[in-house]
């Protein structure tokens, strides 16, 4: 698949995440605010689609099977790797394996 | 703080219609204070017999950890004198609550310090407001910056990375940022810089201390240059009328994503406006904190559309949002209108019009009755704008 490949260059799609133990999630009307309680970073998810993604990531076992049950469509996946790819650069959302 | 994904609205929008829960709730525990401060925002000193008790304290926790407020940013007054300061905060970690303490340091002994280095939910800001013991004595008082700096190298020999190093920007330390970094850098702390406003006691030095327009200029070039590894408790967006939006969130949050609990439960907008116009309600009351903050009709009102006034014809008013309601309101100017320190100087000319009129005072004044001791100081000059000349004069 070349067009996943340049959507998703860390395939981070096909591996699955959760939220980190040290943060937590509160919803509000624009989506939500993430905590991380280890690095005293907070983030805005800026959709209430990201947050139905992000709390779906621990049922699923791959994140593309944790947009689609959120209902993310395909052509909008690339914007949800991108932010998925930054909550994992800080931290807020972890590899389930460990790795 | 980031964000991410596209909004169909700016976020910054979004945030000024409110929050179910404030983002950043500042609580002042104790009105009493060891030291005595000429800016202190909260004009502490005493200890105020109606002080929330223990349970009470609690009881507001429970609160936060429902309405799932991440964090809380302790103050006072010096909270750590309050007995039960350490119980309280065991309270609140347990309850996931976060905490970050402001302190002067002079309770942060070694094993304080070790004990606060164990645990990722506990923050601490030491308050400096001068890179040299002559500068912030000034300020703080006699003594106050060996304290802090004993506090830092405890912390820092506990092995506490990336605590706060707290600094109010004034006229007599703007000369002195990169020194402050060095400081914060030596002990592996964080520095972060804030405004001083006019609000408690700020209000008899705010005239001497703010910096001058010269010197914001100055300021705002530094804070660029030096992005988001200084914190700056997003407080000095009135500067962003100079060219490019500083980091942060570039809004007065007041009512809408902070708000600040005083020690007696008193709901005040924010930390700088403790006045009964900003009064929002009291913990105490039936429904508690979570109903003042989302019911209270101060701050409904605040999360509507507000009025720019005289600054709505003003191209820089997307970037500066009419500035910070308390530097306004604390130096008599209207709330839809310049800030103070409009860096078009259109505050500062609406200051020479209003010449004397009448000045808003802070509803609560806890200050010490005692006449304050005398503090080494350099020889008075006729050139003198030092605050303390002043004080010192009645």
């Amino acid at each position: 698949m070349a067009c996943a490949a340049s959507t998703d260059p860390s395939g981070m799609l096909d591996r699955g995440w959760r939220v980190a133990p040290q943060v937590a999630v509160r919803p509000e009307p624009f989506g939500a605010l993430v905590y991380h309680f280890g690095t005293r970073r907070l983030t805005f998810l800026k959709s209430r689609l990201l947050l139905d993604v992000v709390s779906a990531l621990a049922d699923h076992g791959t994140a593309r099977d944790a947009c689609r049950a959120a209902g993310v469509a395909e052509d909008e996946m690339p914007g949800y790797v991108t932010a998925l790819a930054t909550l994992a650069g800080s931290g807020m959302i972890v590899r389930r394996d460990g790795a | 703080m980031t964000a991410i994904a596209r909004p169909p609205m700016r976020l910054v929008d979004q945030l000024e219609t409110g929050l179910d829960a404030p983002i950043c709730l500042t609580w002042e525990l104790t009105y009493a204070c060891n030291l005595a401060c000429v800016h202190c925002l909260s004009s502490s000193g005493r200890r105020d017999p109606r002080e929330l008790t223990t349970d009470e304290c609690m009881a507001v926790i429970d609160e936060l950890e429902r309405m799932q407020v991440f964090y809380v940013n302790i103050g006072g007054g010096e909270p750590t004198v309050r007995r039960d300061f350490w119980e309280l905060v065991d309270y609140a970690v347990e309850h996931h609550v976060g905490v970050k303490f402001s302190t002067n340091g002079s309770r942060i002994t070694p094993l304080v310090a070790a004990r606060i280095a164990s645990t990722d939910y506990v923050d601490v800001q030491v308050s400096l407001d001068g890179a040299t013991a002559a500068v912030n004595d000034r300020v703080r008082g006699p003594g106050s910056y060996a304290t802090a700096i004993g506090a830092m190298e405890n912390l820092a020999q506990a092995g506490f990375e990336g605590f706060k190093l707290s600094v109010v920007v004034t006229r007599e330390n703007v000369s002195q940022l990169d020194a402050f970094k060095a400081l914060a850098d030596r002990f592996g702390a964080q520095l972060r810089l804030t405004r001083l406003r006019p609000s408690g006691r700020g209000a008899d030095v705010w005239e001497w201390l703010h910096p001058t327009a010269a010197q914001q200029r100055e300021l705002y070039e530094w804070l660029l240059a030096h992005g988001d590894t200084v914190l700056t408790g997003d407080s000095f967006f009135h500067l962003g009328g100079y060219g490019s939006a500083l980091p942060g969130l570039n809004l007065c949050g007041a009512g809408r994503v902070v708000c600040l609990i005083d020690p007696i439960g008193d709901v005040y907008a924010c930390p700088f406006v403790i006045h009964d116009e900003f009064h929002a309600g009291n913990v105490r009351e039936p429904g508690g904190f979570a109903r003042v903050w989302r019911e209270s009709e101060l701050f409904t009102e605040l999360r509507r559309p507000q009025h720019a006034g005289a600054c709505a014809s003003c191209g820089l008013f997307d970037k500066c949002r009419g500035g910070c309601m308390a530097a306004k309101f604390f130096t008599g100017l209207p709330l839809a209108g310049p800030d103070p320190e409009c860096v078009l100087g259109h505050g500062e000319r609406l200051l020479a019009e209003r010449g004397n009129s009448p000045i808003p005072k802070p509803s609560v004044d806890m200050s010490k009755r005692t006449p304050r001791p005398a503090r080494t100081q350099p020889p008075p000059h006729p050139c003198d704008e030092s605050p303390l000349a002043v004080l010192r004069s009645p």
